[in-house]
């Protein structure tokens, strides 16, 4: 894995006295006593993050945590008063604090795309002229530029409108213009500023879809700024929590939902419903923590209704069910299964935890078993888990 | 009078001495420089006059309906054109009307040529807008007969010193609707550009002035209608228009010929306005 984006104990202070405002930083003042003493504005304060190539790490808070702020150091739209922005550059990694004019222009039109929220289009331009837009300030000549634009109005599903002005289109296909616009460049790093908060909440999902379809065959690297955890839990594959300037968690999703940092990070998942993220994987035991009954039997639930029989490879060999034998059945052949007393479904790690829990009420509450890729036991989950995982205890 | 009143009007500040000081310098050290100004300029406007009055008065009408057409795409402007411009050939104007016309879109030209540019360099430089200000309005409120008398002895009687007193007038218009274009620009789209990677000129050119466009266009129209406003008293220093017949109107107390030029000015300023306008609507 590479690095393509690292923040490194970045400080950024809007406003005048920004000498005095950074000694009260680093003694951990908040931002409203920085504003208080010195009338600076704390964007955002020791923050330090990196970013792998091909991940989208999704910057959540509150509005005015600064996440916006952070993002915004990374093609410099922000300056930054301390610290640095390493970015990826070919075969070097260039520090956009201290680079040079030029450095940072080549970095602006080939390495690093933007898309804004009020999706900053030029509305006295057609819908192609915006897309090409990132490309004519790079000087690409006028052929080229053409046919990259019709790709990209092609992959955005936009070629009937190519000669439209972009304020005759809806916000959301305006969005979609600038998503282009930013792809176009094919820049490999995507800085997304809350691309989809303008928007109403069936063409987000919509959007949000679409991107991440987009980013399974583009896999680019992208930072995206969001104010909503559900978003930030389906697109992200890490999520960064920032509060008043300062970064609270960095982690996956499920990290993010299983443990919580503090309060702040309490308050945000409140609302979100765990099955939306969870797998198997987040709330299983693992073998070694159930109960062996001698013989290769293992228990698989607490209350000891169900148990595998194990070989020495740890496949399972038979299985029994309130001490009569049971069949064991894929959790992927559950919505077809009619309900069953006699069956012990089993899953991959992978499943999500929505349909484990249909499994379990599929066999009348029976612990559902997990198997790695080989059909080896690894180990179980029973209704205590779900349980425990769903109410967060 | 009190004593304090007394005392303070004892020694009087001879701003005006200073004035004329100033003036009989410049007059004495830089006449070539003046008299090539105001040479060049009377070049240009007079053949610009000569050219059109050569040519038969009907085919300016339907040149510049023509050109109506072409800005607006209305039937309807160039027919009024046509019709309006008649109605001063019928009235014995014509030559008058020329050369008023030429006087002010040389104005026109002359104010945008110097006011755009200095609009976006203030645009850009929030302290030099802060000492043109102060300027600004003391080329609007200055009253004209006050620099009418310095660029007389400038630049003598004739078409220059009126269209230099135009451009005065005229042309803070342009600079205040250009820095206020510019500096309104949303920023959603400058970040756009600079993300994008533009460099100051590319920013200027492909975000900045498209943007202020409309602004900068009402700018022209304003600095159209200011430059119509000063006919009359550049017809004051000698310069030939509709202005003159105005004046002879007023000393000599004739009401005919004052509603007939009054007429003829109307008229081109209503046509002016209609053809500079920005056409509003999908295509821009």
């Amino acid at each position: 894995m590479t690095v393509a984006v690292e923040f490194r104990n970045v400080d950024i202070v809007f406003g005048k006295d920004r000498a005095r405002a950074l000694e009260m930083i680093d003694r951990g003042a908040s931002r409203d006593e920085v504003l208080a003493r010195t009338g600076a504005v704390l964007g955002c304060a020791g923050a330090s993050l990196t970013v792998q190539e091909g991940d989208i790490s999704v910057l959540m808070g509150l509005s005015g945590s600064g996440k916006s702020t952070l993002l915004r150091a990374v093609n410099r739209l922000n300056v930054v008063s301390r610290g640095s922005v390493m970015v990826h550059d070919g075969d070097r990694m260039v520090d956009v604090v201290t680079c040079d004019d030029a450095t940072l222009r080549s970095l602006r039109q080939k390495q690093v795309a933007m898309v804004f929220q009020q999706f900053g289009l030029l509305p006295w331009r057609t819908v192609e002229e915006n897309i090409g837009f990132g490309l004519e300030l790079a000087g690409v000549p006028d052929a080229e530029r053409r046919e990259r634009v019709a790709n990209q109005l092609r992959l955005v599903g936009l070629d009937q409108w190519s000669k439209k002005y972009a304020h005759e289109l809806s916000g959301g296909m305006q969005q979609r213009v600038g998503l282009a616009r930013a792809f176009a460049t094919e820049a490999p790093i995507l800085l997304m500023d809350e691309p989809f908060s303008a928007l109403d909440p069936l063409i987000r999902t919509k959007l949000q879809d679409e991107l991440l379809q987009l980013q399974a065959k583009l896999k680019k690297t992208i930072i995206f700024v969001s104010h909503d955890l559900e978003e930030a839990l389906k697109i992200g594959t890490t999520i960064t929590i920032m509060e008043g300037g300062r970064i609270v968690q960095t982690g996956t999703p499920e990290d993010i939902v299983l443990q919580p940092a503090n309060d702040y990070v309490r308050d945000f998942i409140a609302n979100v419903n765990p099955l939306s993220v969870l797998t198997a994987w987040n709330v299983m035991r693992m073998k070694h923590e159930l109960a062996h009954d001698g013989d290769g039997w293992v228990w698989l639930d607490r209350r000891a209704t169900t148990r595998f029989r194990l070989d020495a490879q740890d496949l399972v060999i038979a299985a029994e069910r309130s001490g009569r034998p049971a069949d064991w059945v894929s959790c992927s052949d559950v919505e077809r299964l009619p309900e069953n007393g006699s069956q012990v479904f089993w899953a991959t790690p992978g499943t999500s935890l929505k349909t484990v829990m249909l499994a379990m009420q599929r066999s009348q509450t029976a612990p559902v078993a997990l198997f790695d890729e080989q059909s080896r036991f690894v180990g179980s989950i029973g209704i205590q888990d779900v349980l425990s995982a769903v109410l967060r205890r | 009078m009190d004593p304090v009143s007394a005392l303070i009007a004892s020694f009087k500040i001879p701003v005006g001495q200073w004035g004329r000081s100033f003036f009989t310098f410049l007059t004495t050290n830089f006449e070539w420089f003046f008299d090539a100004i105001a040479d060049g300029v009377t070049w240009v406007l007079q053949s610009l006059i000569d050219l059109l009055l050569w040519l038969p008065p009907v085919v300016v009408v339907l040149l510049i309906a023509a050109l109506a057409w072409w800005l607006q795409r209305s039937w309807k402007l160039a027919v009024a054109v046509a019709i309006g411009l008649a109605f001063i050939i019928n009235q014995g104007l014509w030559k008058d009307t020329v050369e008023t016309l030429v006087l002010v879109v040389g104005a026109t030209a002359a104010s945008m040529a110097i006011g755009v540019p200095i609009g976006i360099w203030a645009a850009h430089n929030e302290r030099g807008y802060r000492i043109l200000q102060p300027v600004l309005d003391l080329m609007q409120t200055m009253p004209t007969f006050v620099y009418l008398i310095p660029v007389l002895i400038l630049f003598g009687l004739g078409i220059a010193p009126g269209l230099i007193v135009t451009v005065i007038f005229a042309s803070p218009a342009p600079i205040r609707l250009t820095y206020l274009g510019i500096t309104s620009v949303p920023k959603p789209m400058l970040e756009a550009g600079e993300a994008f990677g533009a460099t100051k000129r590319q920013l200027l050119w492909k975000v900045e002035l498209p943007a202020a466009m409309p602004t900068i266009m009402a700018g022209l129209t304003q600095c159209i209608m200011l430059s119509l406003s000063m006919v009359v008293i550049a017809a004051l220093i000698g310069a030939n228009g509709l202005g003159k017949p105005v004046v002879r109107a007023l000393n000599s107390v004739n009401i005919p010929l004052g509603l007939e030029a009054g007429l003829a000015i109307v008229i081109i300023a209503i046509i002016l306005d209609r053809m500079s306008r920005v056409r509003t609507g999908a295509s821009r």
